[in-house]
């Protein structure tokens, strides 16, 4: 092949992705910037240059800075946590215990399910009165309460929710993880006289820390990504105790209908998701050893 | 890490204990869902064992939603995403791999943004760029903003470049073109790692929501996912019982398949997240 031919078929090869991937990551990525400064068009108003109008007013809305905040404690109450499960899950998966099959099943499962089907089963599990939850307390001689109907639990609840559907998800990496480690390392220590949860500390755990770092950004993405169950559970409610960025974006958008307005919170979003690209990249170059 | 350090006696009986403690915790919203959806609405709460068990909410989820409809869009939605970005990944990825062209770290790098920033964050103006083309409310509309996926192409190109580059010349030498060769040595030789690949995304579409929910409006257009939030938050839906049936119907398929499966789900859900 020439050398002129290798550019030509590269590039056509190319062609498709590029075009479908400009059209709809970065022209949209691009345009999102351009709209923010634009007010939202009305019938007999078209769109007007506003500068850094949307800016501002995004600055002095209390409920971008709730859903900010809220999406910090959701990501805080979801992310150490389920990496915390999912390592417990693939050391005792990745072990011989009895009903080993079971057990990952178990782990599992709630992945594979949609969002929007797990967070129709919780729902029902925190409904007021009929709910299991409400019956579980009941026994215990609890007073009843509205779990998601109330400012002090809702975000509680989503979180825990979304624990559940993603500790499984983070367990098969470590379970990777796990099984290449080589059982030499292990004997070495013990002969050292490494106790079990030393070795864990010091050896098994920093091993980890690729996979770390992977389910960690995967995590962090994911707590701004993933706002089904917050449309099904607490349509950010009770008093916006429950909404994130996104549902944010998405109410703004698409129940107000204030496109322009929903431009200026994604540049937010983007700008979050570009600096931590930018801080993935740094870190991988300089903290996190590979074998 | 079997070997030295799995403990022995108490510790391990407590361990096994804890293990199948958590394990129960984690299966019991499923079990219980399912035991709402499979009996009379008056036992949803009642755990007694002679509960009877029914179908009728099945039935009754079935006739109360045009689910028929939904579960045909649904698939019809996954099969043009995963066939489009199948053709449209194995061709940049081959690009990537096996092309020295003009500008390839770069474009590669740009590819990669769309990890980071998803069609998922860009709604916005991904539903104006719809409503231009004047495709709103359509399937192809939901499958749009992810038929070229980076995270596909990135698999991919990893594959590729694991293959000897002998077998692509000695293909070459027979006379084979670049197409060609893609087609017959690189594509038969990455094949598990493209099950995996169909896995995951078969796996992320089907249970997808937000994008659909935002540009459908419509039956003829709504995928399950979308179809059961409007079934289930319509006044008639408040019977937990149908809901819950439904909502195990709408996510049954997969979880089928996860059973029968289990192994290869495991697996490709690692492989695809590893490389």
């Amino acid at each position: 092949m020439s050398r002129l031919n290798v550019h030509i078929h590269g590039w056509l090869l190319l062609l498709p992705a590029a075009v479908l991937l400009v059209a709809f990551t970065h022209y949209p990525a691009a345009a999102t910037l351009w709209h923010s400064f634009f007010s939202t068009p009305k019938p007999g108003r078209p769109a007007a240059f506003v500068g850094l109008d949307n800016y501002r007013a995004m600055f002095d809305d209390p409920v971008f800075w709730q859903s900010l905040a809220n999406n910090a404690w959701f990501a805080l109450g979801t992310i150490p946590a389920s990496i915390a499960l999912a390592i417990l899950m693939a050391v005792w998966v990745n072990r011989r215990l009895a009903g080993r099959g079971f057990l990952r099943l178990a782990y599992f499962t709630p992945t594979i399910l949609p969002m929007i089907a797990v967070a129709n089963i919780w729902l029902f599990f925190f409904t007021p009165q009929y709910g299991l939850l409400e019956q579980l307390t009941g026994l215990a001689g609890l007073p009843s309460h509205n779990w998601l109907g109330s400012r002090d639990t809702a975000l509680a609840c989503v979180i825990v929710v979304a624990i559940w559907k993603e500790a499984g998800f983070f367990m098969i990496f470590y379970l990777a993880a796990l099984q290449q480690i080589p059982p030499s390392l292990a004997e070495a220590a013990a002969i050292e006289g490494a106790g079990r949860w030393y070795f864990f500390r010091r050896v098994t755990f920093p091993l980890l820390a690729p996979t770390t770092l992977f389910v960690l950004i995967n995590a962090v993405i994911n707590s701004f990504r993933l706002v089904d169950h917050i449309i099904v559970m607490t349509r950010g409610g009770p008093d916006n105790v429950t909404s994130l960025l996104l549902f944010y974006v998405y109410e703004v958008g698409f129940k107000f209908w204030d496109l322009a307005y929903a431009a200026a919170l994604t540049m937010v979003l983007l700008a979050i998701l570009a600096a931590l690209a930018i801080g993935q990249f740094a870190f991988l170059e300089r903290r996190v050893h590979y074998q | 890490m079997t070997g030295v350090h799995e403990p022995r006696g108490l510790a391990h009986a407590l361990e096994t204990g804890g293990a199948w403690l958590l394990a129960i915790l984690w299966i019991s919203p499923l079990a219980y869902a399912a035991w709402t959806a499979f009996h009379p609405g008056e036992f949803s709460v009642r755990f007694t064992l002679g509960a009877p068990l029914t179908l009728q909410n099945f039935a009754n989820a079935w006739d109360a939603a045009p689910f028929a409809r939904y579960f045909v869009n649904t698939v019809l939605l996954v099969t043009m995403i995963l066939a489009a970005q199948l053709v449209i990944g194995t061709l940049a990825a081959y690009a990537f791999a096996r092309y020295a062209f003009f500008g390839r770290e770069a474009v590669f790098m740009l590819v990669l943004v769309q990890l980071m920033i998803m069609p998922d964050v860009l709604i916005v103006e991904n539903y104006r760029t719809m409503s231009a083309l004047g495709i709103l409310d359509s399937i192809p509309a939901i499958g749009l903003p992810y038929m070229a996926s980076a995270f596909g192409i990135f698999l991919l190109r990893q594959t590729f470049k694991t293959i000897p580059r002998e077998l692509d010349e000695a293909a070459r030498v027979e006379g084979a073109g670049g197409l060609q060769v893609l087609w017959k040595v690189y594509v038969p030789l990455a094949r598990p790692v493209y099950v995996a690949y169909g896995l995951v995304s078969v796996s992320y579409h089907w249970n997808n929501f937000l994008w659909p929910i935002i540009v459908t409006n419509s039956v003829g257009s709504r995928p399950l996912t979308v179809g059961l939030q409007v079934f289930s938050s319509s006044d008639q839906g408040i019977d937990w019982s149908i809901i819950t049936a439904a909502t195990l119907m709408t996510s049954a398929p997969l979880l089928v398949a996860f059973l029968l499966f289990q192994r290869q789900f495991v697996q490709s859900f690692m492989r695809a997240g590893i490389r």
